[in-house]
């Protein structure tokens, strides 16, 4: 368990510039205030704080090593995992702190699921997979719930039509565009309220890619969903909002159309126009 | 993507709050915590089965490195019939004594002392006579007391629980029995008197039997790792010797013995019994091992070393010689000494050559009859008398300390000399 | 002069011949004009000399050593004192041996007076053709070192040759194990063969009546049905042991990779694997000592009247524990090669650490485990000690694991210590029990490897 240091809200960023925190009209599903991440003696995260909107797809973009995918797994204390890794600031979901003493990890990844870089299905059959979930949870009171939740799952992944007539085939014969959204189905399985993506297409081939593409196009508003892409395309495309991160400190976060066509910051401009990264 | 129509899996959202959740997450937490207890608790008891097996062999056998003892007044001059001290020095000493019959006058002292037919001492209670004398010659012409092993029954009646008979001469001489340490356990060979047996011979045949195991299944282990990670092209061959070496690694250690019997006994006629035939059997079972380590420190030198070697101009073989081998060699030592150690606790495929006859006396060449040291637990172990079972439980405390020993080098050697690239 | 002196004098030889090579080839170099107009450095023309003068003559002196003994014989048997010697050809094999080792020094007193009789001319003949060999082996050290020497040249490549002799040693030194494993093979066929052609194949491996001790005379031999011992070495090896050993083994492979903090693992692992280092005999001995009076008094005490002091259970547990670092190590590398990526996405569902354990690590690493298991069991049927010492004789074919039971290995060690007569049914027997553990320790490694590989490919 990692050591959660509540630091007063007062200091605000202290790499500057950042035009907003704010996700925008409505009130905020996750927040964080001045989150810092250390593994061992190293920084990876510098004060980030940000909101996460209900309605929004909330991209995360920025060059490699940024810091977006730690700061992403901070969200579902992922980095719980990593025994040197040590999390401060203050993450909030429904205005419950996720790292006070407690706060339920496990119910905690439930509420907040995650898709990974590279699709991990569990070597078990399509229907266990997305069954998975709501088993150990025990969402479905019985074998006609599970089913229904697993078949509303696979349709909302757009995955239905491709495999209801192989459910009981291995989830790692599947291609990779269809592993990855059969992950998407397992995470949706256990009715999360936000869905974080780490670099979900990273992986995948262009037509892959656009399935998933549209797939969280369909899945939006639903679950409050962030996305880590380092594809600003992507970011563009999928986005309503986006924040755009620089060694381990938050640049600027905005309104993607805003971030894409008109930065307010000078390192943005430089990473949207190409200069680096 | 065909947009099914999306019914929301649940209407209303999953209330995580609520009491049946809350439960439900308590008894997943409760079941959590069995499994890692349970966990815990196989790690201890695998760890405390060790414990116990070491302190049953040590608690028995602690006790065979020592031997009860009485006091005997030797009247030399009168049993003797005068002897000089002079007659036991020098190179006669030995011839003197066997014709002064140590044996008899040490009887005729018991019986002075103790009574006729009284059987308080070891049988070989008269050879620490022997050895004190040749000590100190002087003691001859003089009354002397000396303490002598007691018999077999009595020690053990002394030390724990004995037959009653024991028991009660032990109660009669309480207060003259002693403790002292059984130097004869270190020096003495198998005997039928458990007073008398001592594990040098074992110890000495083992010796032999591992140099022997070394000479043959070092060098050629070393090579063929060698061969087979440096030079080795893809053929039928190479996977034939592969598939041989990772089975002959696998197969039962008396699959070993029936081939020392059936080929050096049976075809080459070599002596039964014998180190050499156990060193060369346990050679073969030792060599994948080494072979198999081997090959792992050969590969783990990086090939960046051959190649700057190459650029330079040196041929395959002074590559290899030269770079690889000194550097892969702490591995292979390590290997080694862990393959050595399994060899030297091995017992079933010198059973099956013979190594388990009744050896007195020490092997003094390779084509000897020895036995080695797990045989002589074995062999102890089955006998009945009570005495041998401290022994038995002693002779293991030595060769569990060789085995130490050897991993302890391993342990070193890895440490000392492992380089990470 | 006996061999061993013989083969340190050629060795010394073989040195001199270095020293003169490299001598040689040392005055070529210095009186070479330029740097390079000689092939191979000193040393290696050193090394080609040495090993002319060696090889050759230490490969006549081995042939020379299989051959000599049938000279010898014939020689002597051309000698005047052997016309007395009777035809009947066991007497008379046993009188030539008697005499031989009584010529050789092994032995010092004939038990049959015709042997005093042969001790002679066996001793001449033994004499005469050592000499021989002697001289001849002698004479090829000379000659082939002197060839060497002479063709020892600026432009002779000796390294590229002894390089090839070198490359010859490492790939003869390869070889030694397949000449192992077809050793073990045919000697178990051979032997095995015989065994058959006396008792039926069926019997043996069908029968259910083991009693060796009974059988009378050659042909019609019954008791030599091996089933008992194949259930009792099934029983303990494959059912006790493992029901030790598996959940253990098992359960400490997950605790001290998924749960253990890292300073408990780094004393616990080396401590676990002690368990692996401990002789068997010693184990055998604790079996033996103290857990099967214990198990029997616990058996009698629950009212198991017929309780026998050496009992499967005892012999199984001890072995059990034996291989419980053996499957923990095994388990430890399958869910070790699990992708981490799987953990996390269970993990990221919100599943304890538990669950994710039970339902996705364990499943993933199942073939892996599995594969460990075979060759735990592969390892439990083939040990010897712990049954030798603890299981007992009996060959019952009994579930009850109170009672006694005997194994495979046991008998092999029953059957071939005693008196041996290596024509008997009854010692043939022991190769016959080698063959089917061999074959089927094999099969079981086989298919464990071909199990653990295709998972290892699984994850690649």
């Amino acid at each position: 368990m990692n050591d959660i240091e509540h630091i007063e809200n007062g200091s605000e960023t202290a790499s500057g510039g950042v035009s907003s925190i704010s996700a925008g009209e409505g009130s905020p599903k996750m927040t964080t205030r001045n989150v810092e991440v250390y593994y061992g003696e190293k920084q990876a995260i510098n004060g980030v704080s940000i909101d996460i909107n209900m309605d929004n797809v909330t991209a995360f973009i920025g060059p490699s090593g940024c810091g977006k995918s730690t700061f992403l797994r901070c969200l579902n204390r992922m980095n719980d995992t990593i025994p040197i890794a040590k999390v401060t600031g203050d993450i909030e979901l429904d205005n419950e702190d996720i790292y006070a003493p407690d706060m339920d990890v496990v119910q905690l990844r439930a509420r907040v699921g995650m898709v990974f870089q590279k699709p991990n299905p569990f070597p078990k059959s399509i229907y266990d997979n997305i069954a998975y979930g709501p088993r150990i949870h025990g969402l479905a009171s019985g074998k006609d719930e599970l089913d229904h939740i697993v078949e509303t799952s696979l349709q909302r992944a757009g995955l239905w039509g491709e495999v209801q007539d192989r459910l009981d085939d291995s989830g790692t014969a599947l291609s990779g565009g269809q592993q990855q959204r059969l992950c998407i189905a397992r995470a949706i399985a256990v009715d999360p309220e936000v869905i974080l993506m780490d670099e979900p297409c990273s992986a995948l081939d262009p037509i892959a890619t656009a399935k998933i593409e549209e797939l969280i196009h369909e899945i939006r508003g639903k679950y409050a969903i962030v996305i880590v892409t380092h594809n600003m395309q992507q970011a563009a495309r999928v986005s309503q909002r986006t924040a755009f991160f620089h060694l381990g400190t938050l640049v600027e976060y905005g309104v993607t159309s805003d971030i894409f066509t008109n930065p307010t910051q000078e390192k943005t401009r430089d990473y949207i126009t190409g200069r680096y990264g | 993507m065909n947009s099914a129509a999306i019914s929301p899996v649940d209407p209303t959202p999953t209330d995580w709050r609520g009491e049946v959740m809350q439960r439900r997450i308590k008894k997943r937490y409760a079941a959590e915590r069995r499994f890692k207890t349970l966990g815990i608790g196989s790690v201890l008891l695998s760890a405390s089965f060790l414990a116990f097996l070491l302190f049953v062999m040590v608690g028995n056998g602690l006790r065979g490195f020592t031997q009860t003892e009485l006091p005997l007044d030797l009247d030399f001059p009168a049993l003797t019939g005068g002897a000089s001290a002079s007659q036991f020095e020098g190179p006669n000493a030995e011839a003197n004594l066997k014709s002064l019959g140590v044996q008899e006058i040490v009887d005729a002292g018991i019986d002075i002392q103790y009574g006729e037919n009284s059987e308080l001492f070891s049988a070989g209670a008269w050879k620490a006579v022997r050895s004190a004398i040749l000590q100190n010659p002087n003691i001859v012409e003089q009354k002397t007391t000396l303490t002598l092993p007691v018999e077999s029954e009595i020690d053990v009646a002394y030390k724990s629980d004995g037959s009653k008979a024991a028991e009660q001469i032990v109660a009669k001489f309480d207060n003259e029995l002693s403790t002292g340490f059984n130097w004869n356990f270190l020096s003495n060979s198998d005997a039928t008197d458990p007073m008398q047996v001592g594990i040098w011979g074992a110890l000495k045949g083992s010796l032999i039997t591992m140099i022997i195991t070394l000479l043959m299944a070092f060098p050629i282990g070393v090579l063929a790792a060698l061969y087979l990670e440096e030079y080795a092209p893809k053929n039928r061959i190479t996977d034939l010797i592969e598939v041989s070496i990772n089975n002959l690694a696998a197969v039962p250690s008396i699959i070993f013995g029936l081939l020392g019997l059936a080929v050096f006994l049976n075809i080459f006629g070599l002596p039964r019994s014998a180190a050499l035939v156990g060193g060369l059997t346990l050679a073969l079972m030792t060599m994948p091992v080494i072979v198999i380590s081997g090959r792992n420190a050969v590969k783990s030198v990086p090939p960046s070393i051959r190649e700057a070697a190459l650029g330079i101009g040196a041929s395959p073989i002074q590559v290899v010689f030269h770079h690889v081998l000194p550097l892969a060699l702490p591995g292979i030592l390590t290997g080694t000494i862990i393959g050595m150690a399994r060899a030297l606790g091995e017992t079933a495929p010198l059973l099956m050559i013979g190594m388990r006859a009744f050896i007195a006396t020490p092997p003094n060449g390779v084509t000897d009859p020895a036995t080695v040291l797990p045989v002589q637990i074995f062999l102890w172990s089955d006998e009945v008398n009570r005495g041998f079972v401290e022994k038995t439980s002693a002779a293991i405390i030595v060769l569990l300390l060789f085995l130490l020993t050897m991993n302890a080098l391993a342990i070193y050697l890895r440490n000392r000399f492992e380089t990470r690239w | 002069m006996n061999t061993t002196t013989l083969l340190i004098l050629v060795i010394g030889l073989g040195l001199l011949g270095w020293v003169v090579g490299r001598a040689k080839a040392a005055r070529l170099v210095a009186a070479s004009s330029s740097k390079g107009s000689v092939h191979s450095l000193p040393n290696y023309h050193g090394w080609y000399v040495a090993l002319w003068g060696v090889v050759p003559a230490i490969l006549f002196l081995s042939i020379w050593n299989i051959v000599s003994p049938a000279l010898i014989t014939d020689a002597a048997l051309t000698s005047p004192a052997a016309e007395a010697l009777p035809k009947d050809g066991f007497t008379r094999g046993s009188i030539l041996a008697e005499a031989r080792s009584i010529a050789n020094g092994d032995q010092t007193k004939a038990f049959n007076p015709l042997s005093t009789s042969m001790v002679e001319p066996y001793q001449a003949a033994t004499s005469y053709y050592q000499t021989i060999g002697m001289v001849a082996a002698l004479l090829l050290v000379f000659a082939c070192g002197a060839f060497a020497w002479l063709k020892i040249k600026p432009e002779l490549r000796a390294r590229t040759k002894i390089e090839r002799v070198t490359m010859m040693t490492l790939l003869l030194a390869s070889l030694i194990a397949i000449v192992t494993t077809i050793g073990i093979f045919v000697s178990l066929i051979f032997e095995s063969a015989r065994f058959f052609s006396m008792v039926s194949p069926i019997d043996f491996l069908f029968g259910t009546e083991w009693n060796p001790k009974a059988v009378a005379g050659p042909r019609g031999e019954s008791g030599f049905g091996a089933i008992p011992l194949f259930w009792g070495t099934v029983f303990i090896g494959a059912i006790i042991a493992m029901i030790v050993a598996i959940p253990l083994g098992l359960m400490s492979a997950i605790y001290l990779t998924q749960y253990a903090p890292p300073t408990f693992r780094a004393w616990m692992k080396p401590i676990l694997e002690v368990l692996a280092g401990v002789p068997t005999v010693v184990y055998g001995y604790f079996a033996a000592l103290t857990v099967a009076p214990a198990l029997r008094d616990f058996a009698v005490s629950i009212g198991i009247s017929n309780a026998s002091s050496e009992s499967a259970l005892a012999a199984g547990v001890v072995m059990g524990i034996m291989i419980i670092p053996f499957v923990s190590s095994m388990a430890d590398d399958s869910i070790a090669a699990v992708p981490s990526a799987m953990r996390d996405g269970s993990l990221a569902m919100g599943a304890t650490k538990s669950e994710t354990i039970k339902k996705v690590l364990i499943p993933a690493a199942l073939p892996g485990v599995v594969g460990g298991v075979l060759l735990a069991v592969s390892r439990a049927i083939g040990e010897t000690m712990i049954v030798v010492m603890a299981a007992g004789l009996a060959a019952n074919m009994t579930a009850n694991p109170f009672s006694s039971v005997t194994t495979v290995t046991t008998q092999i060690v029953q059957l071939l210590t005693g008196d041996q007569e290596f024509d008997s049914p009854k010692t043939l027997a022991a190769f016959a029990l080698g063959l089917v553990l061999f074959i089927v320790t094999l099969l079981l490694n086989l298919i464990a490897l071909r199990v653990v590989k295709k998972y290892r490919e699984a994850y690649e």
